[in-house]
């Protein structure tokens, strides 16, 4: 055995490995990008695995479903909004069952430190009937990685990894085991796989009738462990992933110490639920996300004799992710002392575009070539270029999911709005804003969309990007945008007038025009250089 | 180096000054002397010029909470003097804050320098260091978050030839004159706050 410092993503993707992995696949996202990139610097060095980016999360599930259909071992992984976008592989792949063991890896940013909304991706793998792991911590991330794989092939479905950013993004040491070897290719069974209607009832069918199985193997789970107090019933805390630790954290030296369940494996291992709830007086649940396990047990009609609190009762926040002060207020117990606080109260200090970054003179050519009209009518989408919406350029109005802005423009130049217009990375756009370009083209909508290529995915720390370049401009050609309304430009401030005059152009042009305003990220140039 | 079993330490800054540096010199160090450790570290969005911090961990017995709770940092060690102030509620009675005096000015409201460095001064204990001057004097201005962690070393529970050492196995790879002006901006920044 050797330890390593790995950071909680680093920890599942050398569990992955160490499982047999033959393949994985990702879409950036914080807090799940560490994934691929820990997976692509160890697939340069074995050179036994493929692990690649893809054009966005759905893509990337398939290709890992793909994998798991030849009968060897996948991995995708991907922020909690891309499941959203793989949603649709995702419920039928519970149906399909697996060839390879196949683990889909969402980790879910409470608080938003880096995301548009908070979301629970516990409730995706209930919703789709399928197992779920919960890491506590870096050792259970690498252990728990590995034996969702065994888990997935046994039980022939999917078995989802939930992480959160605290894990995702902190690091400490973790014992690894032996690697495994990578399962030989063998093929799916045509009757699994085709979920036409006949074969997918009766694969629905089977999934139904795992359940119970499911939640015998989740209550027999080591990962799950029950504590029970003798000496005082008063209350029991049911505790998931890293919410354990910040009971531990309180209760550690307390002498009060309640009962404590801890739950690590979905479905809900009711069996422990049941005795933890029937020794106490009072149960306390706390976990990060949103409440399913409260939720749960709280029913229509609460549990009779018993006082219920957690996130429903306001016991805990119900935004937002938990912190060691918030589990503790909700034990009962007095904060810690603390050094005198200052009334001093510190200036803000958000993330803004780094200096010289081309978005900042698109923007400023776009504010002046939108001079005279309402301002409100600029469609923002996700990447460096939100932050636009910041002073001195408050340049955009909306920011809503990858892709959003073509097809809201589209949408909002049909309501009468003009000049409509769409601003969208070039990620982004190859994620998710091509096929609503597609759309707009067919519909010859009048509105302009601006993409920036900037050859980069910067926001998430500079992975490659594919519709950029060259095969940008072919994409934009090719679904039927005019060539004449096809315009470039270099986002430099010397070349500002000219930038203007050519949005003026195509505002003023009644039809589609797309302008692709191309310059490399600093960022991605500053990385070039020190490789050289 | 003190000799506590545990330590608790908020290192603060601006996405882009490095303090993912200093918290990879003091792990890889703790854990060579047989400390269990975890570091909370921001990635994403905040990095783009804004302000981060890294939750360092070090203990002889098993680490719960990623996150240290309000009341329990030993140290704030920061390497911008408004960043220093954003944590404070975080100090036990008796921490230590140990800041850089060099701002980093990226936003309008920025309060005046004087003022600032006051309010540092009246949190107890507080060590302020002129981590610019330092770092110019030691070749390059790129090494304050090095002289920021030669200030703190007599504070750590960590030895200072372990920290010596990880500060080689970072800056061997970028080259001779980075290393060495690494290893001068350590020894500054150790003297200056002796
Ligand atoms: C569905 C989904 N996947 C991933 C992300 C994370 N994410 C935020 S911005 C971004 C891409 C930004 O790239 P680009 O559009 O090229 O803009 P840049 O940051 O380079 O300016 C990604 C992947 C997300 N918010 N939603
Ligand atoms: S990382 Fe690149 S795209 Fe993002 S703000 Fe900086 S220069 Fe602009």
């Amino acid at each position: 055995m050797t330890k390593e410092i790995l950071l909680g993503d680093e920890a599942v993707a050398l569990g992955a490995v160490h499982a047999g992995l033959t393949a994985g696949y990702s879409y950036p996202g914080t807090p799940a990008s560490e994934i691929m990139e820990y997976l692509i610097r160890a697939a340069r060095t074995a050179g036994t695995f493929v692990a690649a980016w893809s054009v966005n999360e759905k893509t990337a599930f398939e290709e890992a479903l793909g994998v798991s259909f030849a009968g060897r071992r996948a991995l995708v992984s991907m922020k909690h909004v891309g499941l959203n976008v793989a949603a649709d592989p995702f419920m039928s792949a519970a149906l399909t069952g697996v060839g390879g063991g196949f683990v889909v890896v969402v980790a879910d940013d409470p608080s938003m430190h880096s995301s548009q909304n908070e979301q629970d991706s516990r409730f995706y793998a209930q919703f789709a009937q399928i197992p779920c792991f919960e890491p506590a911590d870096h050792q259970e991330a690498y252990d728990m990685t590995r034996e969702a794989f065994d888990l997935s092939e046994r039980m022939n479905i999917p078995v989802m990894l939930r992480l959160v950013t605290r894990l995702s993004h902190s690091r400490a040491g973790v014992e690894t085991g032996e690697a495994r070897p990578q399962n030989g290719l063998k093929y799916g069974d045509r009757q699994c796989w085709t979920l036409l209607p006949m074969n997918a009832r009766a694969q629905f069918k089977r999934v139904l009738e795992l359940q119970l199985e499911l939640v015998k193997i989740s209550e027999g789970s080591r990962f799950n462990t029950l504590e029970l107090n003798a000496a005082d019933r008063s209350l029991g805390v049911i505790a998931s992933g890293i919410a354990h630790n910040y009971v531990l954290e309180n209760v550690r030296e307390g002498a009060k110490k309640p009962s404590v369940l801890k739950v690590a494996t979905y479905p809900i291992p009711e069996a422990l639920v049941r005795k933890l709830v029937a020794h106490v007086d009072t149960v306390l649940v706390a976990e990060e996300g949103f409440p399913l396990i409260e939720r749960s047990l709280k029913g229509l009609f609460g549990i009779p004799g018993k006082t219920l609190i957690g996130k429903l009762s306001g016991h805990i926040p119900p935004a937002g992710e938990l912190s060691p002060e918030s589990v503790r207020a909700a034990l009962g117990m007095k904060p810690l002392e603390r050094q005198a606080p200052s009334e001093f109260k510190p200036a803000g200090r958000p993330p803004q575009l780094c200096l010289g970054c081309p978005h900042a003179d698109t923007f400023k050519a776009l504010n002046k070539a939108l001079e005279g009209f309402t301002k409100s009518n600029v469609f923002s989408d996700i990447g460096c270029y939100t932050l636009g919406y910041f002073p001195p350029y408050n340049a955009i109005n909306t920011c809503v999911c990858m892709g959003a802005s073509v097809g809201m423009a589209k949408g909002a130049a049909e309501a009468g709005v003009f000049p409509a217009v769409a601003v969208i990375g070039d990620s982004t756009f190859g994620h998710s804003g091509i096929t609503a370009l597609l759309s707009a083209a067919a519909s010859h909508t009048n509105m302009i969309a601006i993409v920036l290529d900037n050859c980069t995915v910067a926001m998430t720390g500079g992975q490659p990007t594919f519709a950029s370049g060259d095969r940008l401009l072919k994409i934009i050609e090719g679904v039927g945008v005019p060539k004449d309304h096809i315009r470039v430009i270099t986002p430099l401030p010397k070349f500002h007038e000219q930038n203007v005059r050519i949005m003026k152009e195509e505002i003023e042009h009644s039809g589609l025009s797309v302008i692709v305003a191309a310059r490399e990220c600093l960022e991605e140039t500053r990385k070039k250089n020190k490789r050289k | 180096m003190t000799t506590n079993r545990k330590q608790d330490i908020i290192l603060a800054g601006v996405g882009g000054q490095g303090i993912l540096s200093i918290a990879f010199v003091i792990d890889s160090a703790a854990l060579k002397e047989g400390y269990n450790i975890k570091q909370a570290e921001v990635h994403g969005m905040a990095q783009r010029g804004g302000a981060v911090q890294s939750h360092l961990r070090l203990s002889k017995d098993r680490i719960y909470s990623d996150l240290i709770p309000r009341g329990e940092a030993d140290l704030i060690l920061s390497v911008e003097p408004l960043e220093a102030l954003r944590y404070l509620d975080f100090l036990r009675p008796g921490g230590k804050l140990i800041t850089s005096s060099a701002p980093f000015i990226n936003i309008p409201d920025y309060p005046d320098r004087e003022t600032l460095i006051e309010q540092v001064r009246r949190v107890p204990g507080s060590v302020v260091i002129d981590s610019e001057a330092l770092a110019k004097e030691a070749g390059t201005s790129k090494a304050q978050n090095t002289v920021m962690l030669g200030a703190a070393a007599k504070d750590l529970v960590v030895s200072q030839d372990g920290l010596r050492e990880f500060i080689r196995v970072l800056f061997a790879p970028r080259g001779e004159k980075i290393l060495e002006s690494n290893l001068k901006a350590f020894e500054l920044g150790r003297r200056a706050a002796l």
